[in-house]
């Protein structure tokens, strides 16, 4: 944390408090005084957004679990149970399973702006690596969740992805049998996803207080990238902060309480409505939106095992981005060329998306192949070169100057 | 910046709604869009509609399809057909459920309560595929939420059936129907004119009765969908009403620091 702690314990309990667990002192520092760049835009909002959602997924799922049953004879039931016959249990369930999707949208926009902005580089790698870490976790929790409630999409999407270790040469076998408890995804592995989808958040929650404790050494990053230099540059985070991020919060909420309310099943699959059946085989079997653009590149590589690479490498590839962006510049608002591609990249991003949705068959298999291969060149070719020859614009003196109309080097954002 | 952001922002967010439609996408004909009474952010169900769709369930669908998720009582709730209670404890007593074991360890049939499930039409899954031509009649609780197209789907379905394209060869037991997957679906037309008599006055076209039983299944699925719009709407409004304050008090808060 930058600068002396400005906390003032003003009664006896708290200055009682304050010598021997100074957490009020804690909390002040962090979200009251914490003193924050005065220019971060609405991007910056979806930290605080990110924290709603993941205590929203904490609540409803502790309810959720008071009602669900983690056997394959009774889960589907048991989930129509708390959609028909539990007091408002068809909200909590449309709100835990929105607000995956939710957490998901909130995070990968949260991802772009780091990228976007240079979030990651020095001095907050460890920021990054951490987030990346969070974002590893809420993929393996949203997959177990998925599979609770017992539909088609369900056991189909566990078989395939749990399938994916089969590929791992020598042990690939006994490791799927011991993922499994048994042969196939059947009752052991129900039970033992439930067991860890109801860890994995605590998990999160343990990271993502690192997380926070990593974004308060450095402090934020900003809009034109360059560091705090002087008071002028920055406000309390209270009450600008949260003021503000309790502003895009709130309209945050009013999206999500579109889809609870008014298109709870849109984000979802039809399939996992029918309860699961080891004897039927969907149609198409789909990962859940959020998932989709890892799940074209695992199909367009024609080897199964690397497939799995490719896929696994697609995120892991995220953990040294802060190494292969060679730019000593954090802002793409500086860099003219970078925020072309990282458009083009976004874009990409997107594509994948679809495709992960297609079936892998024709023009969508060349398609996921050329965009794999560009997903993968952005990273290890774009990224590294563009900063040795990128000419970037010139950058402003301090963040006061930036805002300054007067002495703006760029036409206002 | 800002045309870049709002660009990104809406890219991410139709994203998800595009690929939910293009799942959609099969080698079966597309269901046309039925302008439902419970569509819409205002839609709610229609009470004749329901208790209608509950006749032509009843006296159609019920011989084969089961409906596992649905008690007598879900009948009278608000929301649904909402028949009296009195009205239901006749139409559960109707049926014959079986019971026990009593103090004498023997199992016994007595008259159905609000209490009791809807009864299962075959006692198992292997005596429906039996009775069925080696074909299952899925359980209906939750059919339009299970199918890609929801009530669009089973509608065109059950209005749809037509003669097999020329050179299309139809095993016995299968008909043509373009909007199932693979044209081929072992369920006979169920629904035929006048099948059912209206106690209402209404005219028992197939359409009418396809639009009544599909608008009872919906309910059947989403029993709480008048309860969740309801709940939705008091929402929204609170959390536009808040976002509104808060974007007054960031206002006046920055207001100094610009």
């Amino acid at each position: 944390m930058s600068g002396e702690s400005t906390y003032q314990p003003n009664n006896g309990f708290t200055k009682w408090m304050d010598t021997r667990l100074p957490l009020l002192r804690l909390a002040h520092d962090s979200f009251v005084d914490y003193p924050t760049p005065k220019n971060l835009n609405y991007w910056w909002t979806f930290g605080g957004i990110l924290t709603f959602c993941l205590v929203t997924q904490i609540i409803t799922g502790i309810i959720l679990a008071m009602h669900y049953t983690p056997h394959v004879d009774h889960a589907f039931n048991s989930v129509e149970h708390i959609m028909r016959n539990v007091n408002h249990g068809w909200l909590i369930r449309y709100i835990h399973a929105n607000g995956a999707s939710m957490f998901f949208l909130a995070v990968y926009i949260h991802i772009f702006r780091g990228m976007y902005y240079g979030s990651y580089k020095a001095p907050r790698e460890v920021l990054w690596i951490l987030g990346v870490i969070i974002y590893l976790l809420m993929m393996a929790a949203a997959f177990m969740g998925y599979v609770l409630p017992w539909g088609q999409m369900s056991l189909w999407g566990a078989t395939v992805i749990t399938n994916l270790f089969g590929a791992i040469p020598l042990v690939g076998d006994s490791i799927a049998t011991w993922l499994w408890g048994g042969f196939s995804v059947d009752n052991p592995t129900l039970n033992r996803f439930f067991s860890l989808h109801y860890l994995i958040p605590f998990l999160i929650f343990g990271v993502v207080i690192l997380h926070i404790w990593a974004l308060h050494v450095p402090g934020n990053n900003n809009p034109v990238g360059i560091s705090v230099k002087s008071e002028q540059d920055t406000v309390p985070f209270h009450p600008y902060y949260t003021v503000k991020d309790g502003f895009a919060l709130v309209v945050f909420m009013i999206l999500f309480s579109y889809f609870v309310f008014f298109a709870p099943n849109v984000l979802g699959h039809a399939d996992n409505y029918i309860p699961a059946n080891p004897l039927v085989t969907p149609a198409h079997i789909v990962p859940e939106w959020y998932l989709l653009p890892f799940y074209a590149i695992l199909r367009a590589v024609p080897d199964k095992l690397g497939g799995v690479i490719a896929m696994v490498g697609a995120i892991f590839i995220l953990f040294v981005l802060p190494w292969l962006d060679t730019s000593k510049i954090r802002s793409a608002r500086y860099r003219p060329l970078f925020k072309q591609f990282f458009l083009i990249f976004v874009m990409n991003c997107l594509v994948l998306g679809y495709l992960g949705a297609m079936p892998a068959e024709g023009v969508y298999i060349t398609l996921a192949r050329i965009c794999t291969i560009y997903y993968f060149a952005h990273f290890l070719i774009i990224l590294p070169l563009l900063g040795l020859f990128e000419k970037p614009r010139e950058i402003p003196e301090s963040i006061s100057a930036s805002i300054l109309p007067e002495t703006a080097a760029s036409p206002a954002e | 910046m800002n045309r870049l952001s709002a660009l990104v922002f809406s890219a991410l967010l139709t994203a998800g709604l595009l690929i939910t439609v293009a799942e959609a996408a099969g080698d079966a004909k597309h269901p046309e869009a039925i302008d439902w009474s419970f569509k819409g952010l205002f839609g709610m169900y229609d009470r004749d509609s329901l208790r209608r769709g509950y006749k032509v369930y009843t006296e159609v669908c019920a011989s084969c399809h089961s409906m596992n998720q649905l008690r007598f009582r879900n009948l009278s709730q608000s929301g649904g057909p909402e028949f009296t209670a009195t009205e239901v404890k006749a139409i559960a007593a109707d049926f014959t459920v079986e019971d026990g074991p009593d103090d004498y360890g023997d199992m016994f049939d007595r008259p159905g309560l609000p209490k009791d499930g809807f009864v299962n039409p075959f006692p198992n899954v292997q005596a429906a595929r039996a009775a069925n031509g080696g074909a299952y009649p899925p359980d209906l609780s939750l059919i339009t939420k299970a199918r890609s197209g929801g009530p669009d789907y089973i509608y065109a379905l059950l209005t749809g059936y037509e003669d097999p394209p020329l050179g299309m060869k139809m095993r016995d037991g299968l008909y043509y129907n373009p909007y199932m997957a693979g044209g081929k679906i072992a369920m006979a037309a169920p629904l035929l004119e006048d099948l059912v008599e209206y106690t209402d006055g209404s005219a028992a076209s197939v359409e009418q009765m396809s639009y009544d039983v599909v608008t009872f299944l919906n309910w059947a699925a989403e029993p709480e969908l008048e309860e969740r719009k309801q709940t939705g709407f008091m929402v929204l409004i609170y959390l536009t009403v808040f976002a509104g304050l808060l974007f007054f008090s960031m206002r006046r808060i920055w207001a100094d620091k610009h």
